[in-house]
């Protein structure tokens, strides 16, 4: 088990935005969390993240990410765009959980960023400035930059985005890669359900008034997947 | 140039402003790179003006002007940076607390001593400000900035690049975001006796803006930043003393040329690659 949510409700200034929330991430889990825009996904990945303690219920994380934290690749904002910086100064950034009080990056930590980034093909690109990647590259670049906080879970909030269709595909790909190869877990907000749908193996969809936990199969069988999907999978 | 750096090296009062205006060029020019990034150059110059208001009024009440001004531009550049994360639109938040100072300023100093050649001074910069307790602050606090900065790049460089992956990983986003804040308000009050508190965030933005046209790596963004603001100010400054300008409006006129070069550049290396 690397998390464990057990009736979690999250909000702000005690104000719920979302309630009893149960779900469970084990080992090499791949989670695709779904919902309504403003249903809560973004609180709830601030609660798996730690930077948001839940009002009531728990999250409990397992042994292993407890030590070595959590991946995480927030949304792109305008300014990462233009933004002078190499590939490597990125990705080593990622490097930064560890260490004290003097902030300086030793060779292991270059090593790590290295690996990494050959893991999602970008190592070539190394000393390329970020800003002149296309948008899947930049997105394989900040997941290198996850990976260097830890390869046993990976949260990703709305990683295809922006993406024209082959670079979705591309992320997918290099999702599955990592799951399946590296057996990271993963957890996953996305818009694009359909898409994601046959890649991940749980889905946890918020709404409203009403939340979905189980399997991707049992999600597209379910009257509230059928809803959501729109009958595209018939 | 070098006959005229050494005759100006034989004026105690230049040498004041020579080694005041080095140290405040590289701080200004470091801490620019993460401001200007951060999308926050406009607070560097809501801060300079602030400065102008506190100036203004350490000199009616007779106080050390940089004594005044360093608590009080501090104190403005965090509730600034707290009005930025807040309900209140930070631009019309920073426009506010800029004119209002400006404002304050040239009422004190109208009501006491009058629109006087000191008072240029003040706003565009002047060689002859600095006296030798400024010098000694100022040695002070830029290599308190300086050092800082080298302790904390890492960390400056995950808050400016991504502050919600730097938050994940543990770092105190908003403590950094106030120690830039802060660096940044003593970095103006610093600088803003030669340069002119009209001029102090052009020190800021320009090495930071040129440079970002020209390299592509953050390291080298800044290395360079701090190199161009070092040059831009022995050619300023020159040109100061040579043609009797106010130091901080020659300086500006370096770096507006500089940036137009680097622009230039940019548009023929693009070219070049099409």
């Amino acid at each position: 088990m690397l998390l464990k949510c057990d009736k979690a409700t999250l909000g702000y200034e005690n104000k719920p935005v979302i309630s009893d929330i149960s779900f469970q991430v084990d080992a090499s889990d791949y989670l695709c969390i779904v919902g309504e825009n403003g249903a809560g996904k973004s609180t709830l990945v601030k609660g798996i993240l730690g930077l948001l303690k839940p009002m009531s219920g728990n999250i409990v994380f397992g042994e292993e990410v407890r030590n070595a934290s959590i991946g995480y690749l927030p949304q792109q904002t305008d300014a990462q765009k233009d933004f002078p910086a190499t590939v490597m100064e990125v990705v080593l950034s990622g490097c930064l959980k560890q260490k004290g009080f003097l902030s300086f990056y030793n060779t292991k930590d270059k090593e790590a960023a290295l690996v990494n980034m050959h893991k999602l093909g970008v190592g070539h690109l190394r000393k390329q400035s970020f800003r002149k990647l296309s948008g899947g590259q930049q997105q394989r670049v900040l997941i290198a930059r996850a990976l260097c906080a830890t390869d046993k879970l990976l949260v990703l909030d709305e990683p295809v985005t922006g993406l024209d269709p082959t670079g979705t595909a591309d992320l997918y790909a290099v999702l599955r890669d990592l799951n399946e190869q590296y057996g990271t877990a993963i957890i996953m907000v996305s818009h694009d359900v359909r898409g994601a749908l046959p890649e991940v193996r749980h889905v946890l969809h918020i709404s409203f008034d009403t939340v979905f936990y189980g399997t991707a199969r049992e999600y597209r069988d379910s009257a509230f997947g059928k809803q959501f999907l729109g009958g595209v999978n018939k | 140039m070098i006959r005229i750096l050494q005759e100006m090296l034989g004026y105690p009062f230049l040498v004041r402003a020579l080694i005041v205006g080095v140290l405040v060029s590289l701080c200004a020019s470091l801490l620019g790179v993460s401001l200007v990034l951060k999308r926050y150059s406009m607070i560097g110059d809501g801060l300079s003006h602030v400065s102008f208001g506190a100036l203004s009024v350490a000199m009616a009440l007779g106080v050390a002007p940089l004594k005044l001004s360093l608590p009080v531009v501090t104190l403005v550049a965090i509730i600034l940076l707290r009005i930025g994360s807040g309900r209140m639109k930070s631009d019309a938040a920073i426009a506010v607390i800029s004119s209002g100072s400006l404002g304050i300023g040239v009422i004190v100093t109208s009501l006491t001593t009058g629109m006087t050649v000191d008072v240029c001074g003040y706003m565009f910069g002047s060689l002859l400000a600095m006296s030798k307790e400024d010098v000694a602050l100022s040695i002070i606090l830029s290599v308190i900035v300086i050092v800082i900065f080298i302790i904390c790049y890492n960390r400056l460089f995950a808050v400016t690049f991504d502050e919600s992956f730097a938050r994940a990983s543990g770092v105190k986003v908003t403590v950094y975001n106030m120690l830039l804040a802060i660096l940044t308000a003593v970095t103006i009050v610093l600088g803003m006796r030669m340069m002119g508190a009209m001029l102090i965030s052009s020190l800021i933005i320009f090495p930071a803006l040129t440079s970002m046209r020209l390299f592509g790596s953050f390291k080298a963004v800044i290395i360079s930043s701090a190199v161009i603001s070092l040059i831009c100010f022995f050619i300023g400054i020159i040109c100061s003393y040579q043609y009797a300008t106010p130091t901080g409006a020659s300086i500006v006129g370096v770096n507006l040329v500089v940036l137009s070069l680097a622009v230039i550049v940019e548009k023929i290396r693009k070219e070049g690659q099409v």
